[in-house]
């Protein structure tokens, strides 16, 4: 559904925030045939373009659309909690305009045919830019590689086994070397899959209280450095697609302290939530990894503050009520996200941190990281974009997402601002209802 | 003008030696500036070896032209020793070419060909040099013998020791046990393949091939394509050619390259557009069924489309580069049918050929330091 339009679309007084290029000031920005045509904080400034539409900001940020590294849809396989288009009309809502989705569905997007399947029905459905990932190892079983290099050509824009860890170290060695030969990107999910079996929850005082099956928070780390060695051995580009403990980010720290490429990302409810917020078996804020310390919860926060984290995903999981309405150990995890990834991130803005860094953490630093040609304000590029009043107070409301599932991590929460319309390639595929 | 000036680096074991017969002189000695046909080298100390009998010393023809009455591997050969084997083999050539193709060079001799893992070309092609030169040949296969019944490879080193064996052509599957055997073992030992170690005998095959075509090593671009990584035939040919002056390619996915080659001395690629580039040789090596579904290579198909040669592909070589196998091929995995039956481009066929040919230069170098 996405199609460049021929028409002109004028963006006057706004806040244009482009952190690919250290951009914000204050100007305007013109789109033409689906790209951005110019920006300049002079432009529009003297006379009203005469152009067919012209949109006022009124001071509002104008920023690249959001690119969320992390999304699981249903779509194959379970369409009835999220289809590409529901997961789309979610996106857009909350200012994401492309989508890195997971293949973790059913079928397993292992097969080249598999990830061409995805983006045409993504062309056919889907409001924003859906970006396929394949699975690394066939059918996620974490014993034999997938064909890299041919799903690479077919579109797949890294390789991962979505929300499972690889237990066997050989395996992984060989599938990362083998990415490593076509430069492309490993995504890996850091748990260690025995520590955590059949855990719910983060061990510690309030899992004990709580008679909760719990793994211990360095399940993760041990991982974290596995993959890195790993990374360093082969070759291999690493990205962890999801931290949520101060030790891992150490590991990672130290990792690019030694020049590895490693990035990694940190879900917007392990910057939001700690354990506590489990509550009362709260099944819509069980998570993976398990919600975690309140200090490991700040050391994400300091993490995206100092860079050591470099993108901020929703991992955006959408589960119906017959998932979610069970006993806590037995409940499926995960959370949506899509709508609420903007707001959490700016919640970091109105506790000090910049917004054209946070911003960075959803646009310049993910396109980089997947090698995507958006994520930027600069000429030329398709004119994704998100106008975004960073101020707007709300409540979050999981019966009003867009999304088709509604088990969101933050019903009732209250959050200061979000996106108010949302463009792909030049075409409005969002806009706030006035209140 | 003292011809010792002509050694090239890395020579250290040659020994005196008087050539009288133009058939086994190396051709540095015919591009000597003195003009010698018949010159005598002595260019170490250490230059008498117990290895030559001095009833050999007296024959001119029977020289020995190996540092060792055993051939474990490419490594310790010199580039002399591989080109007196390479001039010997050319005589063998013609000998494989005539009506009667058999001398009595070896009459009386006993080889044992004992191959541990199955072979079509090697096993023959030995079978057939020892033939042709009057050897009395045995082949002993692994399914037939007590190595089956659980016998260790000395006890079967031993057993065959007191057969009294001339020459012994060993393949295994472990690296080093040529080694262990020629340890053992009072006759001659020559390697047709350890594990992933050597497989000298072919790296000689296919630098007669090559230069047979070409006329010699010098600044050859040679890309070895494949599965390095378990690759016997690669190694060996990666130290004869780089000796012999030509300039080496490992072009492989990363699965496939082994740790640390470029230290080596050769240029490593993961893509065959620069791999090939400029290439006067492509040889392919063969890629094991169990290596291509999933633990190296994720599929056959995959691997087809970026490594397998293909004439879109072989047109990133120089122009009227030339391919080779060793055999057997997986046609469709490593290479296109159409390039591997192509007698313009291929020289397969050619090298199963010269296979025989310097088998045959083999034991008869080997056979002149038997007592």
């Amino acid at each position: 559904m996405i199609s460049s339009r021929s028409g002109r679309i004028a963006f006057r007084n706004a806040r244009l925030i482009d952190p690919a290029n250290g951009l914000d000031v204050k100007g305007g920005l013109l789109v033409e045939n689906g790209r951005i045509a110019d920006i300049g904080p002079r432009l529009f400034n003297d006379a009203e373009p005469g152009d067919p539409e012209v949109i006022n900001c009124h001071g509002l940020v104008l920023a690249p659309g959001l690119i969320d590294a992390r999304v699981f849809t249903g779509e194959p396989g379970a369409e009835h909690r999220e289809s590409l288009e529901s997961a789309s009309a979610a996106a857009a809502a909350g200012g994401v305009t492309s989508m890195i989705v997971m293949p973790n569905t059913d079928p397993v997007i292992d097969e080249p045919s598999l990830v061409d399947f995805l983006l045409r029905r993504a062309a056919a459905t889907a409001r924003v830019r859906v970006l396929p990932c394949a699975a690394l190892t066939r059918g996620l079983l974490g014993e034999t590689m997938t064909e890299i290099g041919l799903l690479q050509e077919a579109g797949a824009v890294a390789f991962t086994d979505g929300d499972r860890s690889i237990a066997n170290a050989r395996v992984l060695r060989r599938a990362m070397s083998y990415a490593a030969t076509f430069n492309a990107l490993v995504i890996s999910h850091a748990e260690d899959p025995e520590l955590v079996k059949d855990t719910s929850a983060t061990e510690g005082e309030f899992a004990t209280r709580l008679g909760l099956p719990a793994a211990p928070a360095m399940a993760e780390v041990l991982m974290v450095e596995r993959d890195i060695r790993l990374a360093e051995l082969t070759g291999a580009r690493l990205h962890i697609g999801q931290v949520s403990t101060r030790a891992s980010l150490e590991v990672i720290a130290a990792a690019k302290a030694r020049g590895l490429p490693i990035t990694c990302g940190v879900s917007a409810h392990h910057l939001m939530l700690n354990e506590l917020d489990v509550g009362a078996y709260l099944t819509f804020r069980k998570v993976r990894p398990p919600l975690r310390a309140e200090a490991d919860r700040a050391a994400m926060i300091e993490g995206v503050a100092s860079g050591v984290i470099d993108v901020i995903v929703s991992s955006h999981e959408p589960q119906g009520a017959d998932t979610k309405r069970q006993p806590f150990a037995s409940a499926a995890a995960g959370t949506v996200g899509l709508e609420t990834l903007l707001p959490a991130a700016l919640s970091l803005v109105h506790g000090g941190q910049s917004l054209p860094h946070v911003l960075s953490a959803l646009t310049a630093a993910p396109a980089r990281i997947f090698g995507l040609a958006g994520g930027t304000l600069s000429k030329g590029a398709a004119a994704d974009l998100v106008l975004l009043d960073e101020g707007e107070p709300f409540v979050v409301d999981a019966e009003q997402l867009a999304s088709r599932a509604h088990n969101t991590a933050f019903d009732g929460h209250r959050f200061q601002g979000r996106a108010v319309r949302t463009f792909v390639g030049g075409e409005c595929v969002f806009e706030r209802a006035a209140n | 003008m003292r011809a010792t000036q002509m050694i090239p680096r890395g020579f250290h074991h040659w020994r005196d030696i008087s050539f009288g017969s133009s058939q086994i002189v190396p051709n540095w000695v015919a591009r000597s500036p003195a003009g010698h046909d018949n010159c005598v080298y002595d260019p170490l100390p250490h230059s008498t070896s117990p290895l030559i009998s001095p009833t050999l010393m007296t024959s001119p023809s029977a020289a020995p032209i190996l540092p060792s009455k055993h051939l474990l591997g490419i490594e310790g050969l010199s580039p002399f020793d591989v080109t007196a084997l390479l001039d010997l083999a050319e005589t063998y050539v013609v000998q494989g070419r005539a009506t009667d193709k058999k001398t009595a060079l070896l009459r009386g001799r006993t080889l044992i060909n004992l191959f541990f893992e199955a072979s079509t070309r090697t096993q023959s092609s030995f079978e057939l040099a020892g033939k042709r030169l009057g050897a009395d040949v045995l082949n002993m296969s692994v399914k037939t013998s007590s190595v089956s019944k659980g016998e260790t490879l000395i006890d079967t080193a031993s057993t065959l020791n007191a057969m009294r064996p001339d020459i012994l052509v060993v393949r295994h599957q472990d690296a080093g046990a040529a080694l262990l055997l020629s340890q053992k073992l009072d006759c001659s030992v020559i390697n047709a393949g350890d594990g992933a170690h050597e497989h000298p005998t072919q790296a000689l095959l296919d630098a007669l091939t090559i230069r047979r075509r070409l006329g010699g090593f010098e600044n050859l671009v040679v890309a070895i394509c494949g599965d390095v990584l378990h690759s016997r035939v690669a190694r060996s040919n990666l130290h004869l050619l780089s000796m012999m002056g030509a300039r080496v390619r490992l072009v492989a996915p990363r699965t496939l390259l082994p740790a640390d080659a470029e230290r080596f001395g050769v240029e490593i690629h993961t893509d065959m557009k620069t791999g090939l580039a400029g290439a006067d040789i492509v040889m392919m090596l063969r890629l094991q069924l169990e290596r291509m579904s999933g633990a190296f290579v994720p599929s056959a198909r995959e691997y087809f489309r970026f490594y397998g040669l293909d004439r879109a592909k072989l047109a990133y070589a120089k122009p009227g580069a030339l391919v080779m196998h060793p055999g057997p091929m997986n046609r469709g995995v490593e290479i296109a049918s159409d390039i591997a039956d192509d007698v313009q481009v291929s020289l397969i066929s050619e090298q199963v050929e010269m296979g025989v040919a310097i088998r045959m230069a083999i034991l008869d170098a080997l056979s002149r330091g038997l007592s």
